[in-house]
């Protein structure tokens, strides 16, 4: 197996213990654990250059703005994109926010498409459901294939002029599935659709380099790639950008404030209104760093090698049930499953009690669950700091909630 | 007993497992519906009330062991009751689980003697996360009665 085990020396938190255990962390798809260089890094900004960013001309300013920009530069050089066309948000919920608000209200009309798919995350759903009902439009969803990627083989039938919008996730965070981005993509270009990617999952798991995939905009998380909270990106083509509304007005968004109007400062600016997460900021680049000194080929590969072991021995335990793909190629480190009639939240439970993290729920996808026929499931997320003896401790522990739930 | 063991009683996998009263009431009833939006638990009931009595109950819903099996005891330990002892119940239900403030209605001489079976759902206070599981039923159950005895108005 890849060998990136020394790297857990670097994350402090997991070395401590829960409920007498050494904490087995499997909810990296919910958030991630952080290295000490992205702590220390937020750490030395607020405790040498704290400052408020664009304003001022003192030393402190300077410095503070020029972390804030440095770490643009450097988490798009990540998706190998250009500074000026990425904006930070709060994450991606925020982000497709901005592009549903913004993008959707003014191009979207009666009887237009919004083509999502059903494994989507409320935050690529919600959005649009409230831009629909701004401008009455409609959400039209694929559904999945019986190894739960996303169907296509239908899509002629549901693509035609009357699709405004096609958007979907990279990677999905229930099934692990990753997206069929060329076949959606091409298909949108087809009907000259709109292409959003959620790669909340995506980008933090492999290589993702936007000059290479052809999508108009793309989101993601940086408290799901090792940074911390409260910031994330949003990367969009720059005519798509320029032709996009800002959907809150305020403090370094504008250009010149009249008493009853305004024009908006140039892209990625118009969209950050108010003082930004600086802190976050610089800790997100810490991050990047961080990641690209692994090598995201080497952290795809050492999660493939993990699920692919975990699947095989997941199947070793009577009753459970993967709901995503059994190809490893068609699918990420994140495995959700049922076993017999222990409910997910149960299973969380008895998990627990032996230090092991994981979610149980409706993962922010409840169509999903009706769609699947499931009240929540289950789910075991690896990252690159996962080891196999930590799915060993899991199915030693799905074991033990065999027998507390009296199954033999 | 381990922890775990105290939680998942037998008792309350049996209930878990066997339901009592599930399914919906053909007479005339109020229906209130509660979730758990963070751990998808859904609990919906229909109580009968005649004269101020809870002539009969049924439940639906899905969740956890815990938010089902507090919701099927809770079924047994209402129907006969009246709306008043029903409330006093519930009460008594929720400072047995630390969810309102009180001196504990259980005797530890005597178990199961004041609140029954649902006595064994105590081991769920070592797992604060979970309360909210039991409480589900309780607190849908407060919605019914309320609906029940707004009508009488
Ligand atoms: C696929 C997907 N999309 C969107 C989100 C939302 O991300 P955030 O909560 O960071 O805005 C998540 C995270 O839960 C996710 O997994």
């Amino acid at each position: 197996m890849s060998d990136l085990r020394s790297l857990r020396a670097d994350f402090p938190i997991l070395s401590r213990e829960v409920n007498g255990h050494k904490l087995v962390y499997l909810d990296s798809a919910a958030t991630t654990q952080k290295p000490v260089s992205v702590l220390d890094a937020m750490d030395r900004y607020y405790r040498n250059s704290n400052a408020n960013v664009h304003r001022g001309a003192h030393t402190l300013s300077n410095e503070a703005t020029e972390m804030y920009e440095g770490a643009r530069v450097k988490v798009a050089s990540f998706i190998g994109a250009q500074a000026a066309q990425t904006v930070f948000t709060r994450g991606t919920t925020t982000a497709i926010n901005h592009i549903a608000y913004g993008w959707g209200l003014d191009h979207l009309g009666e009887g237009d498409r919004i083509l999502v798919t059903i494994a989507e995350h409320h935050a690529n759903l919600v959005p649009w459901q409230i831009i629909a009902r701004h401008t009455g439009a409609e959400l039209v969803y694929l559904e999945l294939t019986d190894d739960y990627t996303v169907d296509t083989s239908d899509l002629e039938a549901v693509l035609d002029e009357r699709v405004k919008v096609v958007a979907f996730s990279g990677m999905s965070n229930v099934t692990g599935a990753l997206g069929p981005i060329d076949v959606l993509g091409k298909a949108a270009r087809s009907v000259g659709a709109l292409i959003v990617l959620d790669a909340a999952q995506l980008v933090p798991h492999s290589p993702v380099d936007v000059t290479e995939v052809d999508v108009d905009f793309m989101a993601f998380s940086a408290h799901k790639m090792l940074g911390p909270t409260g910031i994330g990106a949003l990367w969009g083509k720059a005519e798509r950008l320029e032709e996009m509304e800002p959907t809150e007005g305020g403090g370094e968004m504008i250009n010149m404030v009249e008493r009853q109007t305004s024009t908006w400062a140039p892209v990625p600016h118009k969209f950050e209104a108010g003082t930004p997460p600086i802190a976050e900021a610089v800790g997100f680049a810490a991050a990047v760093d961080y990641l690209t000194a692994v090598g995201m080929e080497n952290i795809a590969l050492h999660e493939q090698e993990l699920t692919t072991y975990a699947l095989e021995r997941l199947s070793e335990i009577p009753d459970l049930k993967v709901y995503g793909p059994k190809d490893v190629t068609h699918r990420g480190g994140t495995v959700s499953f049922e076993l017999a009639d222990i409910h997910p939240h149960d299973i969380a439970t008895i998990l627990d009690q032996d230090g092991i993290a994981v979610r149980a729920g409706h993962h922010c996808a409840r169509p999903l669950m009706k769609y699947l026929d499931v009240p929540a499931t289950a789910r075991a997320s690896f990252y690159l700091y996962n080891v196999p003896e930590e799915v060993d401790l899991l199915v030693d522990s799905l074991m033990n909630a065999r027998r507390i739930f009296g199954i033999a | 007993m381990s922890q775990l063991d105290e939680l998942y009683r037998e008792v309350i996998l049996d209930h878990y497992r066997n339901p009592r009263k599930r399914g919906s009431l053909k007479g005339p009833h109020v229906h209130a519906e509660g979730n758990n939006p963070s751990c998808g638990d859904e609990f919906a009931l229909d109580v009968a009330v005649e004269d101020g009595l809870i002539i009969d109950a049924a439940m639906q819903g899905q969740g956890c062991s815990i938010s089902q099996a507090s919701g099927s005891m809770m079924m047994d330990a209402i129907v006969g009751k009246s709306i008043d002892e029903a409330r006093d119940l519930t009460h008594k239900f929720k400072v047995m689980m630390t969810i309102v403030d009180g001196d504990s209605p259980v005797d530890p001489e005597r178990p199961g003697a004041v609140l029954g079976d649902l006595e064994a759902l105590q081991g769920v206070r070592r797992f604060p996360v979970r309360i909210k599981c039991a409480d589900l039923a309780w607190t849908t159950l407060s919605e019914a009665l309320d609906r029940a005895t707004d009508g009488d108005r």
